[in-house]
């Protein structure tokens, strides 16, 4: 394949919002790599999906949205949770397993739950989480609320029959809900273009009648301003909209694949145009950033990534007698 | 005490719910426009507009996650899936979102959906259109499945489940709508016991839904023999009012499960296993169970009369059970 | 220093090959380098270092499947002084039990097609055969009217010979039963003329010797000092038959056997004292069954009617109720009631030096129609010295 050249050009910020923007980045990055650590040592079991390559997109796309939005996510969402305000302790705990976790620890990776902060999961249902933003979305028009309801899902979620009901209903009953196609790609193990027929994905979704935008997940910047515009459009009221991330995950689908489907060297290229390393490069060239200013963030990141190990760590187990708990209200 | 059908009783309870709290809404195919499949809402799109009796397009599971998706989001959505049978589309948003976000959350969510599908067999609409599949849903956890058989029951259960916080699936018999009965007022609003519908002493006939009308009517054959059967009307599938069914069969020492699923894998499989493990040494005789025949359903009228539980068919099970 | 082990790659694995080396002693990692290819059951699969340093030891052979959690490598992190590699160093033993050898294709045993043997026994429903056993009716001897001609439970009230003893329990079980003990009760006390013994056993070596014996029980099997006493009492009655048997009559009839009538205490309130057939010749283990049998029963009122009326004598046991000692009443028309206190820890002189010693109390209601004190007292003193000898037992 081939691959764009690495994100360039200004950025029309001010230093405190790219500040922010690297220092959640980096958030995302240095808990994903403590992850993959923690799984090889059996703290983490069952599947862990990491974000790595791909924190542009959340990062962006949830600093354009209101604290008050929902967001329906996918299993590879822990970026999605700690952007949202999750502290970083609670995805941990629930990572491991403990009763200190945001879902008690009957969760773990694929299943961030936070109801008060609007995060509706965390779901290992590929589209799954979309008939449920559709609803969300549409429980807020009837109420009257002027609320944007995020819903992000792969690009493998576009060829469920799910993503098609919801587009469907979501444009029919013009619901405030933002579709964010987070396309890395690889569905598993099956690349795009062997998926899907149609690979402008686009073109997809604008053939339910709603607005489009495609962008350059790797480029912050590009996430950013796309996603203001988008979710402008949805929070008055114009119905759905539909954005389109291209973007990359440099590490495997989960942490048990061989990557037998795609070749060292692309991944190897797509790191050439990383999120992280392109941007502060930029930042840099416009002396909104020192190299000192970014090891300080690198390190005062490495001591919230530490202090919600040891969190973890110290957590507790949910007893066994707890197990009938909460399957029904009553 | 008026005299209103099955149907009728399911259309007033809609119609209470809808406006006492503007939080429900009923949404499902042809449910607005057409007046709904079997008529149930006829009548409610003119009362209460468009955006509370919402027509859907053909789209089960869509449609069913967006009824959960609103009932998270703080509405109280009633969502209509034409039949059991199209449920099968449904299925992966009822069991991996709506039954277990409570329990995955540790307890954060609240999912109070109701979802109304029509069930059952006997009017030779053939194979893909007449399954009884009510075991299928009583066995997943965080739901609760109800089975009204009676108008009183029509009109009385759904209030209940609206304001249920978990999800409340409601099975209509088909075969039930055109039935009429004394409403008695007021009505009952319980949805968590099975309920004695005739007392007897000597067979405990135990069923729900679309059979209790037949097993009544066995009851009433196994009178003239000298046989006085008791008939349980379960109503609530899931979870299981074991209590009542243990007293009656404790009583009567003989039980006959009278259920149109597939006998393999059935409710009455499920109701066999409690009653021995409750029961056990009150009985005088072993355990009985009426079923469908384990056949795809027929078209032909005969075919599918006799693949079907019968009166005949109940009378001859419980006289099995005496010498 | 470093140790570099095999992390779980995935949720279903326990083990690897490893492939290659991708360092070799002496050489600098850095954190998130590759070091080793690792064959899972998958595919190869490149591992990480978490950690900067100098590799000192390469543990795992190329070759060799090891389990996840095995040190493979050893590394000096950064700062510390690099380890000289030791020459020749031995590998260690390879988890090689890890290893799954390819499963041999089992050959299925020849399974016979299973037939349903004959019953064994006459076929009868649950509820007969709880009847059956509450009315003392043998199965065997009546006809069924059941389904296939299984035993039902009319069948059984048809055969139940008519009953001699009260009429199944009346809706007030409860008054009926304070009623009977009261009457049984009062009769003790107008008509035997009791008389009372008591007696302090040291309990250390029973004690002891029980502890031994139920380290080697599981828990489920384990006995209870109330069996070892009730077991003493009978061993020791059968020297004292006066002790063991009725008065009826105007005489004394010794009992066929020891059969103990254990006073329990039932929830609602009340007191039977239904019988354990030949104690003295029952090991300790069908005590302990025995007793829980009885026990469990006599809550849920299925007693039988001979056991209640044969018990010889009885023991009563209130130790549990925390008194020291019990001075009970008879029940006619048995001779003599043994009550234990609670195993209370005393002062107690035994050869001439003064030790804390467990000690219970043991009584001797006695009817003194049929014994007197004398061999009451031998009889208790025949009891202590039983329970000094608890290997006996």
């Amino acid at each position: 394949m081939k691959i764009a050249p690495p994100p360039t050009g200004p950025v029309p910020w001010q230093p405190e919002l790219a500040l922010a923007m690297v220092r959640d980045m980096l958030r995302i990055r240095r808990m994903e790599e403590r992850a993959a650590e923690l799984y090889g040592e059996q703290k983490i079991r069952g599947f862990l999906h990491l974000y790595i390559g791909e924190e542009a997109v959340a990062t962006g796309a949830i600093h354009a949205l209101e604290a008050e939005d929902n967001i329906v996510a996918t299993y590879r969402e822990h970026g999605h949770a700690l952007l949202r305000g999750m502290p970083m302790r609670t995805i941990m705990a629930e990572m491991y397993g403990k009763r200190e976790g945001c879902s008690r620890g009957r969760g773990g990776s694929m299943h961030l739950f936070d109801a008060k902060l609007r995060l509706y999961g965390g779901n290992a249902i590929v589209a799954g989480g979309l008939p449920l933003a559709v609803g969300l979305a549409l429980a807020d028009k009837l109420q009257g609320v002027r609320r944007v309801t995020a819903c992000f899902f792969g690009e493998g979620a576009m060829a469920e029959g799910a993503f098609h009901e919801a587009l469907n209903l979501a444009a029919l009953w013009k619901v405030p809900a933002l579709f964010c196609c987070e396309n890395n790609l690889y569905a598993m193990g099956t690349a795009l273009a062997r998926s899907e027929s149609q690979t402008d994905l686009c073109a997809k979704a604008a053939s339910y009648g709603v607005p489009t935008a495609k962008v350059d997940g790797q480029d912050i910047v590009a996430v950013h301003e796309a996603a203001k515009k988008a979710q402008q459009h949805v929070r008055e009221g114009k119905g759905p909209f539909f954005v389109e991330l291209q973007t990359y995950r440099y590490r495997a689908h989960s942490m048990f694949d061989p990557e037998l489907y795609r070749a060292k060297q692309e991944v190897e290229e797509w790191k050439t145009r990383g999120p992280l390393h392109t941007f502060t490069a930029r930042l840099k060239a416009e002396g909104k950033l020192t190299e000192e200013q970014f090891l300080a963030l690198d390190a005062e990141v490495a001591k919230e990534v530490e202090d919600a190990v040891a969190f973890a760590e110290a957590g507790s187990w949910e007893p066994v007698e707890d197990l009938t708990r909460d399957v029904t209200a009553a | 005490m008026k005299k209103i059908s099955y149907r009728e009783a399911m259309r007033e309870a809609l119609r209470e719910a809808l406006a006492a709290d503007p939080r429900v809404f009923l949404m499902g195919e042809d449910v607005g426009r057409y007046g709904g499949t079997y008529a149930v809402s006829k009548g409610l799109l003119q009362e209460f507009g468009p955006e509370r009796i919402r027509d859907t397009p053909l789209s089960e599971l869509g449609f069913t996650g967006a009824g959960i998706g609103a009932a998270l989001g703080g509405m109280r959505p009633i969502v209509e899936v034409m039949t059991v049978n199209f449920s099968l589309l449904a299925l992966d948003q009822i069991v991996n979102t709506a039954s277990l976000y409570r329990h995955m959350s540790g307890g954060q969510f609240s999912v109070p959906l109701v979802i109304r599908m029509a069930t059952g067999a006997g009017r030779q609409i053939a194979a893909q259109h007449s399954h009884s599949l009510e075991n299928w849903y009583a066995h997943i956890p965080g739901i609760k499945v109800l089975a009204p058989a009676t108008v009183e029951d029509a009109r009385g259960m759904l209030a209940p489940a609206l304001a249920d916080p978990d999800p409340v699936v409601i099975f209509e018999h088909a075969a039930l709508y055109n039935t009429e009965g004394e409403l008695p007022e007021p009505w009952s609003t319980d949805i968590k016991s099975a309920m004695v519908r005739k007392p007897g002493s000597a067979v405990s006939l135990i069923t729900y839904g679309g059979s209790l009308p037949k097993t009544l009517e066995a009851a009433q054959m196994l009178a003239k023999e000298g046989i006085d059967a008791e008939v349980v009307d379960l109503r609530v599938l899931r979870p299981l009012d074991d209590e009542t069914i243990m007293a009656s069969v404790a009583k009567c020492r003989r039980a006959v499960i009278v259920d149109e699923g597939w006998k393999t894998g059935s409710l009455a499989a499920e109701l066999m296993a409690r009653i021995v493990e409750q029961a056990f040494y009150e009985l005088d005789a072993p355990l009985a169970r009426v079923c469908s025949e384990e056949v795809p359903m027929p078209y032909a009228k005969h075919m599918e009369q006799a693949a079907l539980p019968q009166p005949d068919k109940i009378v001859a099970a419980a006289k099995g059970l005496f010498g | 220093m470093i140790e570099f082990k095999l992390p779980s790659l995935g949720a279903d694995m326990d083990q690897g090959k490893l492939l290659e080396w991708k360092v070799k002693p002496g050489d600098a990692v850095k954190r998130g380098q590759v070091i080793a290819v690792v064959d899972t059951s998958k595919a190869a699969v490149e591992v990480e270092i978490w950690h900067d340093g100098v590799v000192d030891e390469l543990i795992t052979k190329p070759g060799e499947t090891i389990g996840v959690g095995t040190v493979m490598a050893k590394l000096s992190g950064a700062g510390e002084p690099a380890v000289p590699p030791k020459a020749a160093a031995p590998a260690p033993k390879p988890a090689a039990a890890a290893t799954k050898p390819a499963a041999p294709a089992r050959k299925p045993a020849a399974v016979p097609a299973p037939s349903i043997p004959p019953p064994l026994r006459k076929p009868a429903s649950p509820a007969a055969r709880k009847r059956a056993h509450e009315l003392d009716v043998d199965i065997d001897k009546v006809t069924g009217t059941g389904p296939h001609g299984a035993v039902a439970l009319a069948d059984i009230e048809k055969a139940a010979p008519k009953p001699t003893t009260p009429a199944p329990p009346a809706p007030d079980r409860q008054a009926e039963m304070r009623k009977a003990i009261a009457a049984a009760m009062s009769r003790s006390k107008r008509e035997i003329p009791h008389y009372y013994l008591s007696e302090a056993i040291p309990m250390h070596r029973a004690l002891e010797h029980l502890a031994r014996a139920n380290e080697a029980r599981p828990v489920t099997e384990r006995v209870l000092m109330g069996a070892l006493q009730l077991k003493a009492v009978a061993l020791t009655l059968r020297h004292y038959r006066e002790l063991n048997g009725f008065w009826r009559d105007g005489g004394f009839q010794p009992g066929a056997g020891v059969h103990v009538g254990v006073a329990i205490s039932l929830r609602q309130g009340g007191l039977v004292a239904p019988a354990i057939h030949d104690v003295d010749e029952r090991s300790l283990e069908e005590l302990m069954r025995a007793l829980a049998d009885l026990v469990k029963r006599a809550r849920a009122g299925s007693l039988r009617s001979s056991e209640m009326s044969d018990p010889t004598v009885t023991v009563t046991n209130l130790g549990e109720q925390g008194v020291e000692s019990v001075l009970g009443v008879i029940y006619p028309p048995q001779v003599a009631l043994v009550g234990f206190g609670r195993i209370v820890e005393r002062a107690w002189a035994e050869d001439g030096a003064l030790r804390a010693a467990p000690v219970v109390t043991a009584t001797l209601s006695g009817d003194h129609r049929a014994s007197d004190g004398h061999r009451g007292a031998r009889f208790l003193a025949a009891l202590r010295e039983q329970l000094q000898r608890p290997e006996e037992l």
